[in-house]
């Protein structure tokens, strides 16, 4: 499974470059987002379900949160 | 008798103000919500750059004021603008222009479509007579409460009321970790527990919930009544909740018909001083008779807020 790392990332920049990576990965695909505690994870999953993708899970590791989420249809 | 000169239909809601240099007057428009679509913008920038002085004034209440207007341009001013269905604004002791916050359409944070009740309370409201003082009404979309409703004669406030669907709650925990208010923990089944006493309706549990298992179960607006700004400035108070988007013309009617009935004879004096005069009991059972579903059981007064302390030897 495809991880991308957001930590570090500001929003709404983490949005956005996880909008990016997801155009290049086909619908029904899971990828793993790492996000840092705060902001980020309060806006970015919510973001991108609003996308239309559906979150699979998210769970709190070592200080940052683990996203999975399966790419939604065009 | 002389000439009439100007149309002086055009004056009697107000909206013309004296300014400093002779025959000069300011003209408040009326932009309810303080949404201005763009053709009508290009309108007000023609007529000021005509007839103004080459700037306009955006007023805290969301209005646009042109500036240094020649009183014998009325008309003009007044017709141009009407090309664009721009109206003129008021100003004494009427119903005000509605102020609100973008609302729901685009913002992610908005609960209810404050742009819509601006302008049906416009519509409906707008330039009404009240004997005594000014009255403004306000709406902000969500408790983050932007334009600040609770320092208006009667405040609107987005609120929404959270349900729990335990199954589609995948025991993230973001809901518990969002809620600044502390109603919301994570029990001993790892789903989380509501604590509706702590709740003030802000929806963040709702707006972070990855699955959407936390859904609106009501939403409509909390009510806060008799603030005002100025020399001396009143924080309104709490006296309804949820009431719903489609009463809110009925609500602030009713309020209205208390001031205009209350402060007979007391002069220019604004509706929160009126509720101290007479007691915020007087205000709830008026209202709580038309609308007991939405009435609080009890409020407090109108909270004053000390800008004038005596200064050290000065006796206050």
């Amino acid at each position: 499974m495809q991880t991308v790392d957001l930590r570090g990332v500001t929003c709404p920049t983490n949005f956005v470059m996880a909008k990016l990576e997801l155009e290049d990965i086909e619908a029904g695909t899971t990828v793993e987002f790492l996000l840092d505690d705060g902001e980020p994870v309060k806006n970015v999953p919510r973001s991108l379900k609003d996308e239309g993708h559906k979150l699979l899970g998210l769970h709190e590791r070592e200080g940052y949160y683990v996203l999975t989420l399966e790419k939604g249809e065009e | 008798m002389a000439e009439q000169k100007i149309d002086l239909r055009n004056l009697k809601a107000g909206g013309f103000i004296k300014e400093r240099g002779k025959d000069l007057f300011t003209v408040r428009l009326r932009v309810p919500g303080g949404r201005m679509s763009v053709d009508r913008l290009s309108k007000i920038a023609a007529v000021a750059q005509k007839y103004g002085k080459g700037y306009v004034h955006l007023s805290v209440r969301q209005s646009i004021e042109l500036i240094n207007i020649n009183f014998a341009d009325f008309d003009a001013v007044v017709a141009e603008l009407g090309e664009e269905q721009q109206k003129v604004a008021s100003c004494g002791a009427r119903v005000r222009v509605p102020t609100a916050c973008g609302g729901c359409e685009y913002n992610p944070n908005g609960l209810v479509d404050t742009q819509k009740s601006a302008l049906e309370v416009d519509q409906k409201l707008f330039g009404t007579a009240t004997g005594h003082h000014k009255f403004k009404v306000c709406f902000a979309g969500c408790p983050f409460d932007c334009p600040k409703s609770a320092i208006n004669d009667v405040g609107f406030q987005g609120a929404v009321w959270p349900k729990l669907d335990a199954d589609g709650c995948i025991s993230c925990g973001l809901c518990a970790k969002s809620c600044t208010e502390g109603a919301l923990s994570m029990g001993a089944d790892n789903k989380p527990v509501f604590d509706a006493t702590k709740c003030i309706y802000c929806g963040d549990c709702i707006k972070v919930c990855p699955t959407g298992a936390w859904s609106a179960e009501k939403k409509g607006y909390t009510v806060r009544i008799g603030g005002k700004w100025g020399r001396r400035p009143l924080v309104g108070t709490l006296y309804a909740t949820f009431v719903p988007e489609e009463r809110v013309v009925d609500f602030i009617s009713a309020v209205l018909g208390w001031y205009q009935e209350k402060a007979e004879g007391a002069g220019r004096v604004r509706l929160g001083d009126i509720i101290i005069r007479e007691g915020w009991q007087s205000l709830l059972e008026r209202l709580r008779s038309e609308f007991p579903e939405y009435v609080v059981q009890e409020t407090i007064a109108p909270q004053v807020i000390q800008t004038q302390l005596p200064l050290p030897g000065q006796q206050a």
